[in-house]
């Protein structure tokens, strides 16, 4: 089974803060398909940097309150 | 379900149904005998150009009857595609070195164009089934 990726994001929340948009209408805005915004909003799928930064301008946030990389016991690079 | 994994499993069931009817057609016409005496060469050719044609006509179907979810594909359908291509490429060069020895050591051409032609499908399914288990799971990051 491939692991998680330990990035998290807060899209889920930021979606309901902006009118609750839906999953739909922010991957309109990102020029992505549905699913891949429900793979990033569940951590399925890491987007590049590039789409990780659009979805942070179409909330007008920073990126790291879109994405987070909590620091994580043991492996560490 | 995207477009892309509905493409996915087109791919995958054309694929396996098209080599089954292909095995079940050879192994009919062996009738118990020695299986490289039995005619394939129509049976092959047969089944390689309907599951193309296959192919073809059900994406159009489902491309039609989800045109209203879009038909886009983006970096991570291109990203999973490129995935189950490399996960797969492995088996079509195990069955190209299969080949390349029966071919060596002059077999018939029965085991040569079959070797070839299950590494085709065996490449063919492998791809399938990561791209799906890709788009059902975890994308790993690489």
């Amino acid at each position: 089974m491939v692991k998680p990726t330990s990035v998290t994001n807060s899209i889920r929340a930021l979606r309901f803060a902006a009118d609750e948009m839906t999953q739909a209408e922010l991957a309109r805005r990102i020029g992505v398909t549905r699913q891949t915004v429900i793979a990033i909003e569940q951590g399925r799928y890491s987007p590049s940097l590039e789409m990780a930064f659009q979805i942070a301008r179409v909330f007008d946030v920073p990126l790291d309150a879109v994405f987070q990389y909590p620091s994580t016991t043991g492996a560490s690079s | 379900m995207a477009y892309e994994e509905k493409g996915a499993w087109v791919a995958l069931i054309v694929g396996i149904v098209a080599y089954a009817v292909y095995a079940a057609v050879v192994l009919g016409r062996a009738a118990g005998g020695p299986l490289a005496e039995a005619p394939y060469v129509d049976a092959l050719l047969w089944s390689i150009g309907a599951a193309i044609a296959m192919a073809i006509v059900v994406t159009i179907i489902v491309g039609i009857v989800s045109r209203r979810d879009g038909l886009v594909s983006d970096q991570r359908d291109k990203q999973i595609s490129a995935r189950a291509e490399h996960t797969a490429r492995a088996f079509l060069v195990i069955g190209a070195l299969g080949a390349l020895v029966l071919a060596l050591i002059e077999a018939d051409p029965f085991w040569i164009a079959n070797t070839i032609y299950l590494a085709f499908v065996v490449s063919s399914t492998v791809e399938g089934i990561t791209r799906i288990a890709l788009y059902r799971g975890v994308m790993p990051s690489w």
